[in-house]
């Protein structure tokens, strides 16, 4: 369909620089896949992350990449034995890998979080939750970001 | 001083698992935005969000700029005992912030 | 503003709309812009915890205090306040929107020099007094009839390089999708709101500059009496929407 759409913003380009798409008109690639495989390594030390056990609560579309609110759980009993020491949560095409890393312990009672983020566009979010015992689990999910219409005027 | 905004339950049974919600006024400037004159804005970020209770830390996250403007983080905790929560914020330009909230355990 | 455009050009955008293939709601009533965002966006507005909009009132309340509107007046007595404004102002006998209020009790009251319209205080002042008429229905003045009139006028006149009114998009287009984005009815009943876009609280007015600049025509100089006449329209179309300030929008 080829036509002439609502003005992706204002009067000129500079104007759309104020808004989040900025994110990826200054480093159009985002991270890449080698900064993002290095962020996880960081977090796990190289050990490889298994999936399972970990939710990752994100809407698939959302309207607007300024705010998407994230939720990560671990099945975990939380006891001394056996808990969650760390989450962190990584994306794929942001300027930088890293969203958040959270510590937490048994004291926690939970291996719960939530928070909200930026998405720069549509891309993969992946949650890492470091265990007692030495070893990682992950979840991953795709989202897609529809943005708002203007910019700023 | 910022505005922030907390939920904390007041009062809570031994052994419950209680959920903290928190909300703070920051712009999380990302450092990779250009401002009305094109040149980048410098970032301004909070790095770094801890609880504390009874001066233990129970709660810590190191945020990026990805954390979206205003953050908003919520996290669990099994209380045993009363004491005072402390919730601290700290990030770029020398920005730190303390809040405390009581509470009651029976 | 207003130029003729070809026509091949306006028909293919509004081909476009078409095209966008979203249902086009024929509800009763006005809907506000609430009822069309997704469960996530709906859910921050409605819990105050989770609403950035909700830190900007409570520097409203801490303001309210501060700045010596409490020697005159309660935070109760301006409950349903904002859900009649704009209104007339008596000495004036011109319309006046709530920040032109607040400015005044500010400006002649209190002889304490002006606050800019869009800064932090006169919106956390706005969103703090607004907040107390959360969930009352809209009321519009009765004495703005002429207002109301000029208002409507400026929603029907085509206007920009795109030739399009407020009225294409909000009455005819509602509730199809443009470019990524719903267009909403295009209710004032949330403001001063948490604009994702924005990511802070902003006005109406700013929010009436964005679709000005949207269709590429020159925005009203900022309190310019035209935006507050759209307002007295706008509200008397959005007649019995409850107050959500302060709302989410994306
Ligand atoms: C010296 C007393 C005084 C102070 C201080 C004052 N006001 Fe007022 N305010 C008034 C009076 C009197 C009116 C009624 C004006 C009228 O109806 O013409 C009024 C009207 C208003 C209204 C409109 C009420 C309505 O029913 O339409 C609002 C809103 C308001 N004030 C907000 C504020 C805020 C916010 C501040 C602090 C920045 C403030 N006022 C400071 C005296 C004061
Ligand atoms: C080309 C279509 C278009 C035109 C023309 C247009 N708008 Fe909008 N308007 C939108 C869209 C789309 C949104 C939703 C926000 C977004 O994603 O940009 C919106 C949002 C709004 C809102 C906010 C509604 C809410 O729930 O907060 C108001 C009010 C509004 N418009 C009023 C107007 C007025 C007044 C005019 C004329 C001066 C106008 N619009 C012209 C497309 C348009």
């Amino acid at each position: 369909m080829s036509s002439p759409s609502w003005p992706r913003c204002a009067t000129d380009r500079r104007a759309m620089l104020g808004g989040l798409l900025a994110l990826s008109l200054v480093r159009p690639a985002g991270a890449t896949p080698e900064a993002l495989a290095a962020a996880m390594r960081e977090f796990t030390g190289g050990a490889a992350p298994l999936p399972g056990g970990v939710t990752l609560d994100i809407p698939p579309l959302v309207e607007n990449g300024n705010a998407v609110p994230v939720g990560v759980e671990v099945e975990s009993p939380m006891t001394e034995a056996d808990h969650v020491r760390a989450i962190a949560l990584f994306n794929e095409r942001n300027p930088l890998p890293n969203v958040i890393t959270a510590r937490l312990g048994p004291w926690s009672g939970a291996a719960r979080l939530s928070t909200r983020i930026r998405l720069a566009t549509s891309q993969r979010l992946i949650a890492v939750a470091a265990l007692s015992d030495g070893s990682y689990r992950m979840a991953e999910q795709q989202v897609v970001v529809t943005l708002a219409a203007c910019i700023e005027g | 001083m910022v505005r922030t905004l907390l939920r904390v339950p007041a009062t809570a049974r031994s052994g419950e698992v209680i959920e903290i919600r928190t909300l703070i006024a920051h712009p999380m400037e990302t450092g990779f935005r250009p401002g009305a004159d094109g040149t980048v804005q410098p970032r301004d970020i909070i790095r770094r969000f801890t609880c504390r209770f009874n001066n233990r830390e129970v709660f810590a996250a190191e945020l990026h700029p990805a954390v979206a403007a205003n953050p908003y983080l919520t996290f669990t905790l099994r209380v045993e005992e009363s004491g005072i929560l402390a919730f601290t914020w700290e990030g770029d330009n020398g920005f730190s912030q303390t809040e405390t909230r009581p509470i009651a355990v029976a | 503003m207003g130029s003729p455009r070809p026509r091949r050009g306006r028909s293919r955008w509004l081909e476009a709309l078409a095209c966008a293939g979203a249902l086009l709601l024929l509800g009763a009533g006005p809907r506000s812009g609430y009822e069309t965002m997704t469960p996530q966006l709906r859910a921050m507005q409605d819990d105050d915890l989770s609403n950035p909009g909700m830190l900007a009132v409570a520097e409203g309340e801490a303001l309210f205090a501060r700045e010596g509107c409490a020697g005159c007046h309660t935070a109760e007595a301006m409950r349903g306040v904002a859900a009649r404004y704009p209104a007339l102002d008596r000495a004036s006998q011109a319309p006046i929107d709530l920040s032109g209020r607040i400015a005044q009790c500010r400006e002649k009251r209190q002889q304490r020099p002006p606050l800019p319209r869009e800064g932090p205080a006169m919106l956390a002042l706005t969103a703090f007094v607004a907040h107390q008429s959360r969930g009352l229905p809209l009321q519009p003045d009765p004495r703005l009839a002429e207002a109301r009139r000029q208002g409507e006028a400026l929603f029907r006149e085509r206007r920009g390089q795109l030739n399009l009114s407020c009225a294409q998009c909000h009455d005819d287009n509602a509730g199809r999708r443009l470019a990524g984005s719903l267009i909403p009815e295009g209710h004032p009943n949330g403001y001063p709101l948490y604009r994702l876009e924005w990511q802070a609280l902003g006005s109406l007015q700013r929010r009436l500059r964005n679709c000005l600049v949207g269709v590429r025509s020159e925005p009203f100089p900022p309190g310019a009496p035209d935006y507050v006449a759209l307002e007295a329209y706008l509200v008397a179309r959005a007649r019995g929407l409850l107050v959500e300030t302060p709302a989410i929008r994306p």
